[in-house]
């Protein structure tokens, strides 16, 4: 197992008047190459989470383990640590700084003592992987790029360092239809083609139930569910509307019809499963 | 009436080049209208609104407000004064330490006399439903808490338009529920305008009307249905059709006879209930 997280609570201004508890007693294992979702509304603590999972910020109770090493006992290899878990706030754009798009890129590894010429491969490599032309684009202004692209880029500096897993916080907002269905597919790639693990968050429970393979349900501060999408959305339908998730339309339409009595499967998740279900019924009613 | 005549906006690249972020823009948004204004990232939506309370002015053509001219700076306050803007982001529009200090600052600028602020920022936040959080800092709400706050700040000054660009792109999900559910309420019952740029194709879905932009033009302007009907325009403009439509177009290739497009759950519900 990769990262091991062992009865983590954080709290924010710890034994002060304005004491916050953050997380409490999270028990989580990701694996490498699992694909993991996270949702839950607002404040929840997920963002607190992503920033632990590659210990930007320390447990005020607990223990975090990389490859079974305890990352806040061995401060010498958080930076390595940090190599093998590349993080991608949400917006990622407003960070951008660099002249050109090489050398936002290249900024990472750079620092993180990569030869000069070994960067070039670096850039390259990473531009590739999100689907970019590196001709094109290298020496393009960050800052003239369309919403989507700016994601990529984003993406592509992280890939640079060339980490084992990526965190992404909400990599979708804001963008059009199409700009999000083309960063997905990178991150898809990312996945599938280049073997990343992925944790994700988003409100978006269409893209979460199309892509995670498993979803965590957090709410004010916990773990209350960590199940495949298909079982979240089959069986705890009725507690993700309680803490105030939606659902895939789709979804919704299968259960409203289950709920009044129609003998459909529910958890169905995407329009083409849904889709046959609606067909295999209408075909059975006219027997 | 807010009121484009051939508006274009163009702005200067780092080489000097002229871009023409609106061309030729003419449109006309009656009061009492519910308008969702979609098009891809860079279609010029966001130009566009800001024209409207004078933030951008244009570089040809005219935007009149209840027939005052965004061009003319005697009356750019008092249009103002009757268009209110939300952007996506509330943190950057909230300044006060209290929620309601918050609301009242655009009041005590036009020096609105104690007991009337007063009244103003209790009607508003009844609204937006904060009246339990007057006195919280606006800075320990929530996402969806902190964008309703924005939202009475722009009601007390007595708007009569209210412009929200993207306001639920940073919102989970119940946060963009209630926010589009008193967006609807504001409409219905207070009679206030609403112009309101969206991502989200099953929000745009809930409009009357819908304004599609594309590299600066508005490339068609129709209600929900007539829009979502056009999926494959709609495709070439980097958008969609909302998700459930999306089935409802595949259900009808597949021979069933319902309509392809049917905007949201209720509706699929009810059709579906004749064959199943």
């Amino acid at each position: 197992m990769f990262i091991h997280l062992k009865d983590v609570s954080y709290t924010y201004n710890l034994n002060m008047p304005f004491e916050t508890v953050a997380l409490k007693g999270i028990n989580l294992k990701v694996n490498r190459g699992e694909f993991i979702g996270i949702i839950g509304h607002t404040g929840c603590g997920k963002t607190t989470l992503l920033q632990l999972l590659n210990g930007l910020i320390e447990p005020t109770k607990g223990q975090i383990f990389i490859e079974n090493i305890d990352i806040h006992k061995n401060k010498k290899k958080l930076k390595e640590i940090r190599k093998k878990i590349g993080l991608s706030f949400q917006y990622p754009e407003n960070q951008f700084f660099e002249e050109n798009i090489f050398k936002e890129i290249a900024f990472g590894p750079k620092n993180m003592g990569v030869a000069e010429e070994q960067l070039v491969q670096s850039v390259k490599k990473s531009l590739q992987m999100v689907d970019m032309d590196y001709q094109s684009f290298k020496d393009r202004s960050p800052f003239s790029l369309s919403g989507g692209e700016m994601r990529r880029v984003a993406i592509a500096s992280i890939l640079a360092i060339d980490p084992e897993v990526i965190i992404l916080d909400e990599p979708t907002a804001s963008l059009d239809p199409q700009s999000c269905s083309k960063l997905l597919s990178v991150i898809v790639d990312l996945y599938q083609k280049y073997h990343k693990t992925i944790i994700m968050v988003s409100h978006n429970m269409e893209i979460m139930a199309k892509l995670a393979r498993r979803i965590i349900v957090m709410e004010k501060g916990e773990i209350i569910m960590d199940d495949t999408p298909r079982n979240i959305f089959q069986k705890s339908i009725d507690r993700l509307e309680d803490i105030g998730l939606s659902l895939p339309q789709v979804t919704y339409t299968m259960y409203k019809l289950k709920k009044i009595g129609k003998p459909v499967s529910s958890g169905i998740l995407t329009v083409e499963e849904a889709k046959e279900e609606i067909l295999k019924l209408v075909n059975e009613n006219k027997k | 009436m807010i009121e484009f005549k051939n508006v274009t906006h163009f702005y200067n690249t780092e080489q000097n080049e002229k871009i023409a972020s609106l061309s030729g823009i003419n449109l006309k948004i009656h009061k009492g209208d519910f308008v969702a204004i979609i098009g891809a990232n860079g279609s010029g939506k966001s130009t566009l609104v800001k024209h409207i309370n004078g933030l951008l002015l244009p570089s040809k053509g005219e935007v009149l407000v209840e027939n005052l001219n965004t061009r003319d700076m005697e009356e750019v306050w008092n249009i103002r004064k009757q268009v209110g803007m939300v952007f996506q982001n509330p943190d950057n529009q909230l300044i006060a330490t209290t929620v309601e200090d918050d609301i009242a600052f655009g009041l005590e600028n036009i020096g609105i006399k104690a007991k009337e602020m007063g009244e103003r920022v209790d009607w508003a936040l009844n609204i937006v439903g904060l009246n339990g959080l007057r006195n919280s800092e606006p800075h320990l709400l929530s996402g969806g808490q902190k964008q309703r706050v924005v939202i009475a700040g722009a009601l007390a000054m007595n708007t009569s338009y209210l412009i929200l660009d993207e306001p639920t792109s940073m919102l989970d999900p119940k946060g963009r529920k209630n926010i589009l559910e008193i967006v609807k309420d504001l409409n219905k019952k207070e009679s206030i305008t609403i112009v309101y740029i969206t991502q989200f194709m099953s929000e745009a879905a809930q409009f009357d009307k819908i304004f599609v932009l594309d590299k600066g033009r508005i490339v068609l302007e129709d209600s929900p249905k007539k829009v979502f009907d056009k999926a494959e325009q709609l495709l070439g403009l980097s958008l969609e059709v909302p998700q459930i439509t999306r089935l409802a177009r595949e259900l009808v290739k597949s021979g069933l006879d319902i309509p392809g497009n049917i905007l949201n759950e209720d509706e699929m519900v009810k059709y579906l209930c004749l064959y199943i």
